[in-house]
Parts: structure tokens; sequence; C-alpha cells
């Protein structure tokens, strides 16, 4: 290392690289991108055990550990169960750098689903937003989507 | 049957905010050694350690091998576990099933971290899923202001019910020698100090913190032989639910995780009343609105009254059910050892040591951890052999 160090001071050692990942996102988890490129819809999948639809649509229902098959297309549009305004800077390990602030972290039961979606609300003014409002999503233009959480731009208040 | 299990030693570090003086190993075996000698033990006098902490927080996976000089773990056998901010709790539980087995008679559990090390928020982020949660997830801070967000819509608690959690919890630290922040604080500093993630302020949640905390299980036979009041293990529970942030959180049910393994613990020790029958909480509570919300889920009062039974003073020093004397995780939160703290603090207030922060003649400890994605353990200590 060429940093220059006070040697008259306890110690550290820094490491600062990036260590490159790819994550498998399986088959249901691919329709549903594929199902938010192609029809701007959400689908989830329904437990053939104990009735719960899940969203996004996964391989295993955990409470009953059955495999579940039956895709079930959903509304964009859902109910805010929860929120957090983030005001404060953090790195995002996903990129290395600091997310942009504020923003806000919202819990959303999506209509038609029986457990609840983590996205992002396009309002940051505690005035403005409480539970139980309706949102709807929206999406990123179709070619500038990549399969990813972030195809879904965001959801926006409606009532 | 389970051989009957006590706790006979705790040691711990007294705790910063950065620890540049010490690596991490060096750092385990300051609180080793205050354990061993609080027990009037040696190493070699210890037959296995569990040993955890949050994964990926100083980039050193195989903490097991890695801790060896600081854990005393050379040439005996160690394991390592890991279940995120419950890692306390289940090194600690871990630790008791060794010696309920009957395959080893003195074990020792270790909960340490070094927050300094790294940006804690980016390193809690990779434990939520790479594809579907880590997007917009931000940590511990939001996630849990959501749970408040919810609870103030549900039952209209407030942002003032909440700081007086934190002023209890950090006051009561005042007492405690080990604990990392130690200045009084009032309702006025909690109100006035900055939003992070509506409605949690600064005040509101616990800080970083370098620190590492240790404790010794022994069988019964042994436990009598080394301590004249031995913390005895009542009960254990485990409950773990969904990784996905989507499916654990439904806050029209509460935290579930903590109901149930509460319930189960409850049931095992033979508590019908647990505000009543419990003479002092070591919670797991990481922000202010837990010690509304989830002494509702423990049953020490019903649903929506958190506010009214913590503002009524029944949580406080010399009320009905003191809730942190040592301060809590809002005062001290060395992650990987924090639930371990509130074993190793539960099992103090039974055996006595507490000196300022101790509670007058205690039977029964509840201990909590909390953490992963909304899970909970508990443990309940007593002085009577069960």
């Amino acid at each position: 290392m060429a940093t220059e160090r006070n040697y008259d001071q306890l110690l550290t050692v820094t490491f600062a690289q990036p260590m490159p990942y790819e994550w498998s996102v399986g088959r249901h988890g691919s329709r549903f991108f594929q199902e938010i490129r192609e029809r701007q819809r959400f689908i989830g999948i329904r437990c053939p055990s104990c009735g719960k639809v899940y969203v996004p649509p996964r391989r295993v229902c955990g409470p009953c550990y059955v495999e579940m098959h039956d895709l079930v297309p959903l509304s964009d549009q859902g109910t805010l169960k929860a929120f957090s305004i983030v005001n404060y800077p953090f790195l995002d390990p996903d990129t290395g750098r600091q997310r942009p602030i504020p923003y806000t972290y919202g819990y959303i039961q999506m209509d038609g689903a029986d457990n609840i979606f983590s996205h992002i609300i396009n309002e940051t003014d505690v005035d403005k937003i409480e539970v139980g409002m309706k949102v709807k999503a929206e999406f990123k233009p179709e070619e500038e989507m990549q399969g990813h959480m972030a195809d879904i731009r965001h959801f926006a208040i409606i009532v | 049957m389970a051989q009957r299990v006590a706790i006979v030693g705790t040691g711990q570090t007294d705790h910063k905010s950065h620890r540049a003086d010490v690596s991490g190993r060096e750092m385990i075996q300051e609180a080793v050694q205050r354990a061993l000698d609080d027990c009037e033990l040696s190493i070699k006098d210890i037959d296995a350690i569990v040993i955890g902490n949050m994964d990926h927080f100083e980039s050193i996976n195989y903490v097991d091998c890695w801790s060896v000089e600081g854990s005393g773990g050379v040439m005996k056998p160690i394991m390592k576990v890991t279940t995120g901010g419950t890692t306390g709790t289940s090194v600690a539980i871990a630790a008791y099933y060794h010696v309920a087995s009957g395959l080893f008679d003195r074990v020792l559990a270790i909960g340490w971290e070094k927050n300094s090390e790294s940006d804690t928020t980016a390193a809690i982020i990779t434990c939520s899923d790479p594809i579907w949660d880590r997007f917009s997830y931000s940590g511990a801070i939001p996630s849990l202001a959501t749970e408040a967000s919810a609870y103030m819509k549900q039952y209209g608690a407030t942002q003032e019910d909440a700081a007086r959690i934190a002023v209890r919890d950090r006051n009561n630290a005042m007492n405690n020698p080990h604990a990392h922040l130690r200045r009084p604080i009032t309702l006025e500093d909690v109100m006035a100090s900055p939003m992070l993630a509506y409605p949690i302020k600064l005040l509101d949640v616990c800080p970083r913190t370098d620190g590492a905390c240790a404790v010794v299980f022994a069988a019964d036979g042994k436990a009598q032989k080394l301590t004249q009041r031995p913390a005895w293990v009542r009960a254990t529970s485990v409950r773990h639910t969904y990784t996905w942030f989507g499916d654990s959180t439904d806050y029209d049910a509460g935290l579930v995780s903590l109901q149930r393994a509460s319930r189960e613990a409850y049931l095992k020790a033979g508590i019908k009343n647990p505000a009543e029958e419990l003479d002092v909480a070591e919670l797991y509570l990481p922000y202010t609105y837990a010690g509304l919300k989830w002494i509702e889920d423990l049953g020490f009062c019903g649903p929506g009254q958190g506010p009214r039974f913590v503002g009524d003073g029944n949580t406080d020093m010399g009320g009905k059910i003191p809730v942190n004397p040592s301060g809590g995780v809002i005062s001290t939160n060395c992650i990987g050892a924090t639930a371990l703290l509130r074993v190793a603090e539960a099992a103090i207030q039974v055996m006595g040591k507490g000196d300022a922060r101790q509670v007058p003649d205690v039977d029964l400890a509840l201990a909590t951890g909390f953490g992963g994605c909304f899970w909970s353990d508990v443990m309940i200590l007593g002085a009577g052999r069960p």
C-alpha cells in the first residue's frame, strides 16, 4: 500500500475490493420478471395445501412444506401495510456506493395475494403517506428492464 | 430425560464504540477470562465451546477456527452457531443442549462483534435475499420502523410513548459499569434527536458497539460446587419464521415468533402469569417501539396496552417487572454478543451479582433474543433447581 500512514497510532488494515456474485432467480422467479416485462402485471403462486397466495412466486410453501405449481395472475395494485422513510446514509452492498436518500420503504399487500411485497413508495413526505393507502406499481420502459426488482420503478399512492 | 443445567459464570468486556487496541480474537479472550474467573475455572476445565457472531460483519466466516486462541478452543470441540441477531441466545441455547445431552459437563458460550470493522447497515443488508429484498431493504432500522408505523396506526401509540423506553434503558445503563452509552437522557433529548427513518430517531435505536460476552454452563452436580447460587436453565425456546421480509411481517398478528417462543417457555417453566411471576426481564429491544409492542407479545400486558403498562412504571427498577436493569440493547449493541448479554445479565440477576443494577430477590428471570427476519429465542433462568 502506498498510502501515507501514521505509524505512531494503532493501525488498521483496509480491504475495499469488489467481490462479484451471481444468483439464480429460479423458474418461478424468472417467470415473474417475464410477466412484468411482457404484460406489466404481477403473478403469484398458490399453495395446494393451505391455499395461501405468495408474491413473488417461489417453489415451496414454508409452513406446509409442499411444492407449489399453481401460478395466479394478480393486479398491479395493493394496500400499504407499513412503511418507513429512510433518511440516513449507508453503503449499498449491491453497488458499493451510498444509496440515494431519502426514500420510502414500503410493505404492500398486493390485491389477490396473502403475503406482503416489499418495495419503494414514491412519497417521502410523512404528512402525505399513511398505512392503509392504496398504491399502484409503476414500471420502467420495457427496453430498460433487466429482470431485476428495479424493473418496477416504484409504487405510487393512488388514494 | 435431559440433564439439569445451570449457568455458573459470566464475563463481558467493557463495551466501547471502537476497540482499536485489540483484534477480535484478543477481545474475545477478555470476556472468556472474565467468565472463567467468575466461577474460578481454568480453560482446561472447559469441555466444549460454542461461539458465534454476525456472518460478514468482520469478513471472517470461519470464526470457530479463526478465534481459537481467544476462545480457548485449541484442541477442544468447538462449533460456530450463527443466526443473526439471535446469535447470542442461539450460542447459549446450543451450549445448554451440549450439557443437557449428558455428553459434556462444562461448556462455554461466546458471542462477540467488532461493529467498528465494517459498515453495519451494509453488512446487515447482506442478510436479506439478494434478488427480492435487497433492492429496497436498508438494514435493521427501517425494517423495524415499518413495524412501528403499523403499531402506531393500529393502537394510536405515539413517538413520546416510545421515547419513554429509551429514557428507561439509558438511565438504567448508568448502573452498569460495562455498558457502552453511559450518559443519562431525557424525553426531550429523544424527541429532539435526528429522524433516521420515520418514526425512528437517533435516540430510539441501539448503537454500534465493539464487545464480547462469555457464559459458562455446567451440569447438575458440578454447578452447585462451582457457585453457591447457580442460575438454573428452566426453559429455552426457539422460533424462526420466514427469511422473506414480506412473509415475516404480518403486523396484524404481532411478533408471532416471540409469542410462540415465550408461550412454549412459560409452559415448560410452569409460568401462568409472566408479569406477576417473573422477577426481571432482560429483553432484546433493539429500538424503543419494541419496548411497547413486544411486551404485549410476551404477554406482560394485552394488545395495545404497552404504552400504559410502561407509562405506569411497571417496567422500571422497583416496578412489577423491571426490564433491562443493564441498560439493554439501546445502551450496548455488540450484535453477536447482544443476545448472550441478555442471558448473562439475567443470570447475574439470579446469582445476585448485579451490584448497582441488582433487582432484589430474583427467583425467575427472562432473557430474549431477536434477529434474523423477525426471529425469536427465549431463555428462562431460575434460582431453584428444576
